[in-house]
């Protein structure tokens, strides 16, 4: 597995970006817009270290899958937690 | 004993063990702080006011920290391209590099929590500030352990290179795994704590 240097760097410089916009969006008030802007930004930064520093873009099928379990999990725990709140009205 | 594959892949997994090992373990990291990040979203519900964290917590600090934390991301994953390339040289620059952010970064969350007693707010003063104090501690105690684990590869664990190569750049990589999950926790507490 070979991955050009330059890779990294442009990853890097993409993750300060969404840092600045993230910080930037936080200042204005939007409403409830804000959590979405934030929480979309995060997970696009997730995926960005995830696929590119942890490498599983490159992987086997088998790390898919074990990241993909992380992921389906926590979905799992987050649907079930939020139940109460989302059925409230 | 001789634990296998350590350096090879395994026929079956495709993964050297270490390999799915780590990320078997961050799977269960990925509960630990799931179930932190959504008792914070219990809490902050079903609370009758909630404050804004920039209104208690210093932004401008915890942005610093987020530079500090993605640049260690990007010089952890240099220093095993480094072995990869086979630039024992570089890898300890890079490692070193990594060790020395991490530092920055407890340096920085030690003035925040310092300036945060000075001011008497403590996590018995209000809901915010426990699971802000609780998250954070325990991400702390993360780059801690990061810490520590990094140094070793950097100082005598680098030994290995000179007889085992192949099996030293597979534990420089699963630490960068370890690593980069860090950073991707606190690429969420960043704006859920801060920010919102």
């Amino acid at each position: 597995m070979i991955i050009p240097k330059k890779t990294y760097y442009k990853v890097g410089a993409a993750l300060f970006i969404l840092m600045f916009l993230t910080v930037a969006a936080a200042y204005l008030n939007l409403g409830p817009f804000n959590i979405y802007i934030a929480l979309t930004i995060a997970c696009v930064k997730a995926v960005l270290v995830v696929m590119y520093f942890m490498h599983v873009k490159y992987q086997t099928k088998v790390t898919w899958l074990f990241a993909g379990a992380g992921f389906l999990w926590i979905v799992i725990m987050f649907a079930l937690t939020m139940s109460d709140y989302i059925t409230r009205y | 004993m001789n634990i296998p594959y350590t350096s090879t892949a395994r026929l079956d997994t495709g993964l050297y063990n270490a390999k799915l090992g780590i990320w078997l373990f961050l799977a269960s990291e990925v509960m630990l702080f799931g179930a932190l990040f959504s008792t914070y979203v219990l809490l902050r519900v079903n609370a009758p006011t909630w404050p804004h964290g920039y209104e208690l917590l210093n932004v401008p600090l915890a942005t610093l920290n987020t530079i500090v934390l993605i640049s260690s991301s990007v010089t952890m994953v240099m220093s095993w391209a480094s072995l990869m390339m086979k630039k024992f040289g570089k890898f300890k620059l890079y490692m070193g590099l990594t060790i020395l952010l991490a530092f920055v970064f407890l340096v920085v969350k030690y003035f925040e929590y310092t300036a945060k007693f000075e001011h008497h707010l403590f996590p018995s003063t209000n809901t915010f500030l426990a699971i802000y104090f609780t998250i954070t501690a325990l991400h702390g105690l993360h780059i801690l352990g990061g810490i520590v684990v990094n140094t070793y590869l950097w100082g005598p664990g680098s030994k290995m290179w000179q007889n085992d190569p192949q099996r030293f750049t597979n534990r420089v990589e699963v630490a960068g795994l370890y690593w980069h999950f860090v950073d991707l926790v606190w690429i969420f507490l960043f704006p859920v704590l801060y920010l919102l």
